[in-house]
């Protein structure tokens, strides 16, 4: 910043020199933007990459324990399916992190009064919450597909002979859909935070739902239990990454379609909040 | 061109803006003014739909703002407090609010240059100190060569150079033929820069008033008198545009109002009245603008309350 450039007078040079060219708000201009917002944040980048490491790093520790103990492992721990989702038992760090994320896209515009010049640009408002939404996922569901990919290879990697193929009966399946139950969960977190707009009281809820929920209906009598757990968010969308299901769970695709609609109805509270509160 | 028509806004039991009615009008640098918590900050808010009015509605250019296709082309505007990312970089910033609307990479780079944070562009914000900050905010307001300019307080924080960087921008924005909203507290700066003023207090308008009436109004002299025959003094300066009233605090003092200090002078040294003091008193147009708003000054010090007698009744509500 010279002295020269700021107070060159407006009147002998014009202030907004060329004509500009502007374009009607639309909706793949608001993801455009949303998708600068996502990618121009250093946190973000950095959070990204360390879960990744995070995740294939603690499979890689799972599958060399489970190959050293392996002679100690009872039967049923040693089938394709449970081997896999023992190793797939990562996506619980994983969740951490892409629910934070998810969060931290909505609330952060809210702690830094970035809101204000979001809607000012964009002051229908909705077409927000949809860019960001589509643009989360699609970061988050890369990410997290490469993540869980790689977890399977470097643990099944580490147990050696043992392992299981990529090919085995329901793998991609499991793969697959943890990444996706990564994706929805910080879809969830972004809804809360579209709605509490505080990135304390959202992340608690978020956490709160999926892993505070389960242990306070343990409480409960166990035949209540029965009929509650297998429906708790977290137990729900568990489900389709499951291969050796323990005691009652829903079906892969039944629980997950219930665990998209609980982030759906957080979406949908988003919604209503970001068209009709004050900004 | 910003129309508000019985515009109010509630914040639970505290009326934030009252039934408001005002036209802001191209081509004028119009100043904002008010006490801090006169309802400012609000109306901008209303203006560009972040809050909604619990009743009335304004308008820009004719239609509300959200109804607006590119809305940035419409109104571009500088909110009080930072609304960016620290995380982010002032580039990065803009580019995102540049993508909604379609606008391009060298145009963003354009009023990087005009704000003068060209250096700094790809540095995060957080580094950034208050006045690169709302420099930063000028730039995204300025982003899609809008019509109407709104900006809060657009000179907190920045240094003297800065103050009159923002003054000249604000004249040849208006010159250029577009709408001008500025607010600010401080009248000294509005008296440099506003063509046109409104005047809030307490969520009401207190004036819409040109500048060069505003001043008309406010320069109107005052001289202070002291003699030992004021009573004689009185009778001989009484007219009908002449106002003679006692000063409370001092003894035998006057303060006559449509007489010169010259005139006083010549009169009573023909009919031979000692003169102890014979002074003009400048009413400046901080003290006209604090008079004004006296009564709905939120948080006020200890001694620093103008005298309200001091300017004319009229001059609150003047019409526009």
């Amino acid at each position: 910043m010279t002295a020269a450039t700021l107070t060159r007078p407006p009147a002998s040079e014009p202030a907004l020199p060329r004509p500009v060219d502007v374009q009607p708000v639309s909706w793949t201009r608001v993801l455009r933007s949303e998708w600068i917002k996502l990618r121009s944040l250093r946190s973000t980048v950095i959070t990204l990459v360390l879960t990744v490491l995070g995740m294939v790093g603690l499979a890689m520790i799972a599958g060399g324990a489970m190959n050293s103990r392996w002679v100690h492992l009872d039967p049923f721990d040693r089938t394709p399916g449970a081997l896999t989702q023992h190793l797939l038992g990562v996506v619980f760090l994983g969740q951490l992190a892409i629910g934070v994320l998810g969060v931290l896209f909505a609330t952060s515009e809210y702690a830094h009064g970035m809101i204000r010049a979001t809607l000012a640009a964009v002051p229908r408002r909705l077409p927000v919450l949809w860019a960001k939404a589509v643009a989360f996922a699609a970061v988050a569901f890369t990410v997290s597909l490469a993540a869980t990919l790689a977890s399977f290879l470097a643990g099944m990697a580490m147990l050696g002979s043992h392992g299981v193929a990529l090919g085995a009966p329901g793998v991609w399946r499991a793969i697959i859909g943890a990444a996706a139950y990564l994706t929805v969960v910080g879809l969830m977190g972004l809804g809360l935070g579209f709605v509490l707009r505080s990135t304390a009281g959202a992340i608690s809820s978020l956490f709160g739902l999926l892993l505070v929920l389960p242990a306070l209906v343990a409480a409960l009598p166990q035949n209540w239990q029965d009929h509650i757990s297998r429906y708790l968010p977290m137990a729900a969308g568990q489900a389709v990454y499951t291969l050796a299901p323990e005691g009652a769970s829903m079906g892969p695709w039944t629980g997950f379609a219930l665990f998209c609609g609980y982030a759906a109805a957080a979406i949908a509270l988003a919604a209503v909040s970001l068209r009709y509160r004050d900004a | 061109m910003i129309e508000a028509e019985h515009l109010s806004k509630r914040y639970g039991e505290r009326m934030a803006v009252d039934d408001v009615s005002f036209c802001v009008r191209p081509g004028l640098v119009t100043g904002f003014l008010g006490p801090n918590g006169a309802g400012k900050s609000t109306t901008m808010r209303l203006i560009l739909g972040l809050d909604r009015p619990t009743s009335g509605r304004v308008t820009v250019n004719g239609r509300a703002y959200a109804e607006h296709g590119a809305p940035l082309a419409e109104v571009g505007a500088l909110l009080e407090a930072r609304a960016v990312h620290n995380g982010r970089s002032a580039r990065n910033h803009l580019l995102a609010l540049a993508a909604t609307h379609g606008i391009g990479v060298r145009r963003v780079d354009d009023v990087i240059d005009l704000v003068g944070l060209t250096e700094v562009a790809r540095k995060r914000v957080k580094t950034f100190s208050l006045g690169m900050g709302q420099r930063l905010g000028i730039a995204a307001a300025l982003l899609a060569d809008p019509a109407t300019v709104v900006l809060d307080e657009p000179v907190n924080g920045l240094d003297p150079e800065g103050v009159r960087w923002i003054r000249n921008l604000l004249r040849g924005l208006a010159s250029e033929g577009r709408t001008v909203l500025v607010s600010s507290h401080l009248m000294s700066e509005m008296a440099l820069t506003a063509d046109h003023l409104l005047i809030v207090g307490r969520g009401r308008v207190l004036a819409d008033v040109s500048m060069a009436e505003f001043m008309r109004n406010a320069s109107r002299n005052i001289v202070r008198v002291r003699t030992p025959e004021a009573t004689r003094l009185s009778g001989l300066l009484a007219g009908p545009d002449v106002t003679v009233e006692p000063v409370a605090e001092a003894v035998r003092g006057l303060r006559v109002q449509g007489v010169t200090a010259e005139q006083i002078g010549d009169i009573a040294c023909a009919h031979g009245i000692a003169l102890h003091e014979l002074a003009a008193e400048e009413v400046s147009l901080e003290d006209a603008f604090m008079a004004l708003t006296a009564d709905s000054v939120e948080f006020r010090g200890g001694a620093a309350t103008p005298d309200p007698s001091r300017i004319s009744p009229e001059m609150a509500r003047s019409t526009s």
